[in-house]
């Protein structure tokens, strides 16, 4: 359609124009009721959005509480009941299902030329169970005040007299919603890729998020079994973590860090393959090594699994399991590292197109190499005993969290705006934007590094008068970056409504998704589709057909 | 060079050798870390100017990465990691390695408070007292919730668990006074959970000592909170030993009873009716007594009950320092065995 005379189609005459999966059915119930993988991936988008934004102002408020050593808006109790919110939210109820449940469902079934996933239905139930589960957490964590920190340690989250069993409730029905979500990615890419999609073929982003949902399948029921352990044990007073009826409490964080640790990579991985998307696109070149991407990302997905121990290394784990931890989180660093370099390498005599997505790729790589290696600084044993526990530690994840996989979010937001909705968002604003993310992202927390090392705890609702400039500049870096944010919203917004018509394929890309039309028919293709082309070849036979 | 990078990373003072030494892999690793991510930034930006777009349908040539370029990459990383792995480890061996012959302070934490405990008898809330240039020992648990005893200036930090007797050890080289930390969140009250350390000379120390056992005396001739009889914790564990009865059915003289002797006990490998021998350190003595059905001694019934709830902290504490006095071995300063009479 766009081949015609973009920004002139009449509205009115959809006769001409073949329906989308937006305008199929414009009901609210169509909506609500959808297994369309399209919907239920916005769905999934509209609400983890939701989540960020109030994670965000959660977040918000504590930097503006430590402008000052004492109180400055909020009392103590408030100020822990807030940071445990912002861990729980943005962990459990944004950075995990976000890129998976939003890009993801949306992405995954067109990248591979199927109509839908292999479970539509248990697709739209997957959402439900993550929309009932967060309506838990937030109105127990609201009514009843969680203030254990998101990692509910033991003893203390068992004596906590505040909201703990419903909020852990709430996320073990979150919980189900991340298996069923990987269980139908893993059965989607192994039965429903189109004739001829081999493996080695495969879309990188599709790879990134088989190998999430690997993760999410193995891991979470662990997390299910620690959070139900917790609740039954607050509810019923089993004593389970109770040294002194023979319990253990550091049990617990075998088990929390079992998950949490893979679950790091649930959030990193698929934001790494936006990232291996986004740099071929915008550098119209192949991957400097396509087997690099996948075999990594398999490698992070397998050895993510044995290297919960190293957030325990003061916690009285053996010399010996301390020394095992850290090296094999040394292994999962190579992983990374491997990245990076094909991200780069792809670079190399590309035609680089300087757009906001790669704009954000950018960003991502310094940061996410920042915040790749203190991680082995923090896996490197002698190091950690004086870094745990402290901002050096929060610094450091949320250089991988926000640094790296929000600024991927970001990219492929970008990336995939005119896909979704076939309307291309202001080019100007967009790097505006994303220069105020980079540049507050960096100014909020490289200080928290310095704060880290100079020995400031983390959690500290009050802290010794001589962090606070530190604190303050990390502050005001925190406004610099909701600037970004919010200026983002609204270009996007209005980008929605009266934004210039994108055409199929704004970027002529050569990668699988831009086969079909922008957005989408409402199964994905007009015609059987035919992927006889590498999604990465822009050679002079293969750029010269978009 | 070390006090440069030192005040430019923000880093604490050291007040130990072992900081020191940290504190130079620290450098190492920090400033690799800033060059590879900048290198990685400068590269990538070279290359978005170097080959920018001309047109969007632009065709470019195929580049493949080939071994002959991943496997020295992978190597070289790798390498620098395990370097970094090798010597931290090292280092981390070291500071879970105490020395023999160390100076113990017992730490009890509770919310939201630091205890140190002397043998010598005194104790102190929130102020650790320790002379300088001597390896000193704290074997420290908790009352209630997790804590985590955290001194930045040593760049040591260990959880301090209820029901586990952990150690940690340093011998602070400088004079001065640095503040502790509270690292493992443990409440409402937990940025409040701090304290001082407080390294002094030789000399200084050994006034102090004098000083805190003469208040610990004036402080019962006024009334205070009745300390025990004796300001000496050996002295304090035999009184509490008496008061609870252990000699019921342990004795002092080797001599097998209801329950074992508890002459040459510490720091014997105990056999146990399920087999497995253990070393009777502080953590299975204090084990022992909350827990007594955990670990049952192999040729002995299973009849102790268990002291939880009747022991504090410190009346533990000085049981497990008496039953240290009890060991063959004579101690550094060879102290005689102390007599007990074992009541009626």
């Amino acid at each position: 359609m766009s081949a015609t005379t973009p920004g002139l189609i009449p509205q009115g005459g959809a006769l001409s124009l073949p329906p989308t999966f937006v305008n199929d059915d414009e009901s609210i119930r169509s909506w609500l009721l959808t297994t369309d993988h399209k919907r239920v991936g916005i769905l999934f988008f509209v609400a983890t959005a939701l989540m960020m934004a109030l994670g965000g102002a959660f977040a918000l408020v504590l930097r503006i509480e430590h402008l000052t050593p004492e109180r400055t808006i909020v009392d103590a109790l408030a100020y822990n009941r807030l940071f445990t919110m912002h861990g729980v939210v943005m962990v459990f109820l944004f950075m995990i299902p976000a890129i998976p449940g939003a890009f993801g469902n949306f992405l995954v079934p067109i990248m591979i030329g199927a109509k839908d996933v292999a479970f539509p239905r248990l697709n739209i139930a997957s959402f439900y169970l993550y929309f009932v589960g967060a309506v838990v957490v937030l109105i127990a964590m609201q009514a009843g005040g969680l203030d254990t920190g998101w990692t509910f340690y033991t003893p203390y989250s068992v004596q906590s007299p505040s909201a703990v069993v419903p909020t852990l409730m709430g996320l073990f029905i979150v919980g189900w919603s991340s298996i069923l979500t990987g269980l139908n990615f893993i059965v989607t890419v192994h039965t429903m890729r189109a004739k001829g999609l081999g493996w080695m073929r495969m879309p990188l982003f599709v790879w990134s998020i088989y190998g999430t949902s690997i993760i999410q399948v193995l891991a979470t029921p662990v997390l299910g079994l620690a959070v139900a352990l917790v609740a039954i044990d607050h509810g019923f007073d089993w004593g389970l973590f109770d040294p002194a009826r023979g319990g253990d409490p550091v049990l617990f964080q075998h088990l929390f860090w079992f998950y949490s640790h893979p679950a790091v990579y649930i959030m990193i991985l698929p934001a790494m393959g936006v990232v291996s998307e986004v740099v071929c696109t915008f550098c119209r070149k192949n991957p400097f090594s396509y087997r690099a991407i996948v075999y990594s990302t398999l490698g992070i997905a397998f050895v993510g699994f044995l290297t919960w121990g190293h957030h325990m290394f003061v916690a009285g784990l053996s010399v010996f399991d301390a020394g095992a931890f850290g090296i094999l989180s040394m292994l999962v660093g190579i992983f990374s590292a491997i990245k990076v370099f094909t991200w780069v390498g792809t670079m190399y005599r590309g035609s680089i197109a300087f757009k906001t997505p790669l704009l954000y790729v950018f960003t991502f790589l310094f940061l996410f190499v920042f915040g790749g290696m203190t991680g082995i600084a923090v896996a490197t044993t002698s190091l950690d005993v004086h870094w745990h526990d402290t901002y050096f530690v929060v610094a450091h994840f949320h250089f991988i969290m926000v640094g790296g996989t929000l600024t991927a979010y970001f990219a492929g937001l970008h990336y995939w705006f005119p896909k979704v909705t076939g309307k291309l968002y202001s080019e100007r604003w967009g790097l505006l934007a994303a220069a105020l993310v980079s540049a507050g992202f960096f100014v909020t927390f490289f200080p928290q590094f310095l704060l880290g090392n100079a020995g400031m705890p983390r959690r500290y609702y009050d802290y010794p008068p001589e962090y606070q400039t530190l604190h303050v500049i990390s502050t005001v870096g925190s406004w610099v970056l909701a600037s970004g944010m919010l200026i983002t919203v609204g270009y996007l917004f209005w980008a929605l409504k009266s934004g210039q018509d994108a055409g199929n394929n704004p970027w002529h890309s050569a990668s699988y998704e831009w086969l079909t039309r922008s957005p989408p028919p409402p199964h994905n293709f007009d015609d059987t589709p035919v992927f006889a082309s590498d999604p990465y070849d822009y050679t002079e036979t293969g750029a010269t057909q978009r | 060079m070390n006090e440069l990078l030192r005040r430019l990373l923000f880093l604490p003072p050291q007040a130990s050798r072992m900081a020191e030494d940290i504190d130079g892999l620290h450098y190492f690793v920090i400033l690799a870390t800033m060059f590879a991510s900048s290198l990685v930034g400068v590269v990538a930006w070279t290359f978005i100017v170097r080959f920018r777009q001309r047109t969007n349908r632009d065709a470019t040539v195929r580049v493949e990465s080939t071994l002959a370029f991943e496997v020295p990459m992978i190597v070289g990383v790798l390498s620098l990691f395990l370097l970094w792995w090798v010597i931290g480890f090292r280092q981390f061996l070291r500071i879970s390695t105490p020395p023999p012959n160390t100076l113990d302070i017992y730490v009890a934490a509770k919310q939201w408070m630091w205890k140190f405990s002397y043998t010598e008898g005194p104790s102190a809330v929130e102020r650790l007292t320790v002379p300088a240039g001597r390896p000193v020992r704290l074997i420290m648990t908790s009352r209630d919730v997790i804590h985590s005893l955290y001194i930045p200036a040593l760049r040591l930090k260990q959880d301090v668990i209820p029901g586990r007797y952990v150690t940690m050890w340093f011998t602070a080289d400088r004079p001065g006074t640095y503040p502790i930390y509270c690292a493992e969140y443990c409440g409402v009250s937990h940025s409040r959970m701090r304290g001082e350390l407080v390294v002094l000379s030789d000399e200084d120390y050994g006034v102090w000592l004098a000083n805190s056992e003469a208040q610990a005396v004036a402080s019962r001739d006024l009334g205070g909170p009745a300390p025990p009889s004796d300001s000496n914790l050996t002295s304090v564990g035999q009184a509490v030993a008496v008061h609870r009865a252990c000699f019921a059915c342990h004795t002092i003289d080797g001599q097998r009873h209801i329950g074992p002797t508890w002459r040459g006990l510490y720091d014997s490998s105990v056999k146990l009716t399920d087999g497995r021998t253990v070393i009777a350190d502080e953590a299975y003595l204090t084990k022992s007594m909350m827990e007594p059905r955990a670990d049952i001694v192999d040729g002995f019934n299973p009849v102790m009950p268990s002291y939880h709830a009747l022991l504090t902290e410190p009346e533990t504490a000085a049981l497990v320092e008496f039953i240290k006095s009890l060991r063959d071995v004579p101690t550094a300063s060879g102290v005689a065995l102390p007599k007990v009479e074992t009541g009626p």
